[in-house]
């Protein structure tokens, strides 16, 4: 691995100047991000700040303009990196769950185990019935997706990523899409999953979740990281105006 | 003129009991009406019988061709369906080319292109011997037809997948391709089936203008029947109704099905 840039042997995510136009619009404008094994940083920033698109750069679902995201090390923009290899260690939880709507809840955790990692049906059924059981539902194994609550669909989403023992979870806004009722019980899964020593890159509002779990804070403004730190420290004398006037209006507005 | 509560409810029971009167499927009842006064005629009127034992033996050949040209012209239409979408514009513009080819030529005339033009050509190519029974160039060129309009089919059904699919699919490893067996067509082929169904139909009767080909389905066995006898009436009368029955039948067997999907 002839890198052209130094990473550390415990920085599993490095993002190295990563630029992303869609058209003319210049979503991401340099970004630079390093996160060590372990670690959990919370992305906040204002809507259309870029922050989803960085995180699907990290997982290739986004091929940056320019730039570079190594993952353990794997260059991902390399012609040669097998890139569904490379997903089978970053799991992703979307705002909208995406649960696969024609299988049941079981089969939704497992038809990936099987088809990518080759598991026996027998290993992805239990390690599928361990990660419903660690989410807290193990009785709903065998109903459609569509019965459940939107909370009960999220904490699928983070079983289904969470059985391919992924290195990595990226977590697009998961509570976004929730009723208020249900946002513990997913934060409460996530708050548990970080504490297990899970790396997780989060994008979230919710800055209950971030103080409690998040060993890093990033704000993110127009395309660019405009400060980024401990998440207490930040949140209480926060460096920049714009972070400020974030903080506001996300307190004053929920 | 005041009018008492009672009165006025009793007129609005009235008028809703006359709204599922006629609510009530009365062409139906027509269509049955017909079939079973042709059964009567079939058995009671030696000239229809004559009519009906001379068209019937082709009933075997007009199902066979319908199913197998069917089946065929899922497996194309799939194929230019994602041809379609495909990111690749070779593949999307040669799927483009063929749909588009077949929806501007007359469908009469593109079963007879595909029969004489076609096949041979096809054939050549491969460097084997064009079949000299027309029933494979029949089927051939009903599923090359079909599976034009069954790409616009698939790739409807396949658009009409949220992205998100598609994306937790990839975002856990699967190739584009599992996803698309595993995750998107399995969903696609569901919002696909009243389409489906309706494109079974179609093909049912299109069916009959494989005649042209002189394959000795129902159309054409009611074609040389009547030539030689000029019984054209009595033919005419009872090829329709074959007809009438078969798509009839198929569209409640339809109808039953995907109720009975929706109610899964
Ligand atoms: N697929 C896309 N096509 C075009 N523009 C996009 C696309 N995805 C994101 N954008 C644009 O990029 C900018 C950043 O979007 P995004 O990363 O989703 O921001 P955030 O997640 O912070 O709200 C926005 O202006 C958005 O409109
Ligand atoms: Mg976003």
């Amino acid at each position: 691995m002839s890198n052209p840039i130094e990473i550390a042997p415990d920085e599993i995510i490095v993002v190295d100047e990563l630029r992303k136009f869609f058209g003319a619009v210049e979503a991401v404008k340099g970004v630079n991000l390093r996160v060590k094994r372990g670690e959990v940083v919370v992305v906040i920033g204002p809507s259309g700040s870029g922050k989803s698109t960085v995180l699907r750069c990290i997982n290739h679902l986004e091929v940056p303009t320019s730039g570079a995201v190594y993952l353990d090390g794997i260059h991902l923009e390399d012609r040669r990196t097998n890139i569904n290899q490379v997903r089978t260690e970053v799991g992703m939880v979307f705002q909208q769950f995406n649960l696969f709507q024609h299988l049941t809840v079981l089969d939704n955790v497992i038809v990936a185990q099987r088809l990518v990692r080759k598991r026996s049906n027998e290993e992805a059924r239990r390690i599928a019935m361990e990660q419903l059981t660690r989410v807290g539902i193990p009785e709903k194994a065998n109903v459609l997706p569509r019965q459940l609550s939107g909370g009960q669909q999220q904490r699928v989403a983070i079983a289904r990523a969470l059985a391919m023992t992924p290195k990595v979870m990226l977590f697009d806004e998961p509570t976004s899409a929730l009723d208020p009722e249900m946002i513990k019980e997913v934060l409460d899964v996530m708050l548990e999953l970080a504490q297990d020593g899970m790396t997780m890159v989060v994008v979230t509002h919710e800055m209950g979740f971030a103080r409690a779990a998040a060993s890093r804070l990033v704000f993110m403004d127009q395309g660019r990281i405009v400060e980024s730190g401990d998440p207490e420290e930040m949140y209480h004398k926060p460096q920049h105006q714009r972070t400020r006037d974030f903080f506001n209006k996300i307190l004053t507005h929920g | 003129m005041a009018v008492r509560p009672e009165q006025e409810q009793s007129v609005m029971d009235i008028w809703i009991e006359g709204r599922q009167w006629e609510r009530f499927p009365w062409w139906f009842v027509g269509i049955l009406g017909a079939i079973l006064f042709m059964i009567f005629k079939i058995v009671s009127d030696p000239q229809y019988t004559r009519a009906y034992n001379a068209i019937l033996p082709g009933l075997r050949l007009t199902l066979y061709i319908t199913v197998v040209a069917f089946l065929a012209a899922v497996a194309i239409g799939l194929i230019a369906g994602l041809g379609r979408i495909s990111q690749n514009f070779v593949l999307r513009n040669l799927a483009t080319l063929y749909i588009e080819f077949v929806r501007g030529v007359p469908t009469l005339v593109l079963i007879s292109t595909v029969a004489f033009v076609i096949v041979p050509g096809v054939a050549n190519l491969l460097g084997i011997q064009t079949p000299r029974d027309q029933t494979p160039r029949a089927i051939a060129a009903l599923a090359v037809i079909y599976g034009a309009f069954l790409a616009e089919v698939f790739r409807a059904g396949i658009e009409s997948i949220p992205p998100g699919q598609m994306e937790a699919a990839r975002s856990l490893g699967m190739t584009h391709f599992q996803a698309m067996i595993y995750i998107i067509l399995p969903q696609a082929i569901r919002n696909m089936l009243p389409a489906l169904g309706n494109d079974l139909i179609a093909m049912l009767k299109d069916s009959s203008l494989v005649s042209v080909l002189a394959v000795r389905e129902i159309t054409q066995e009611a074609r040389l029947y009547s030539g030689s006898t000029f019984r054209f009436s009595e033919t005419y009368l009872i090829l329709t109704l074959l007809y009438l029955i078969m798509t009839i039948i198929l569209s409640l067997l339809l109808q039953w099905y995907q109720r009975r999907l929706r109610n899964e």
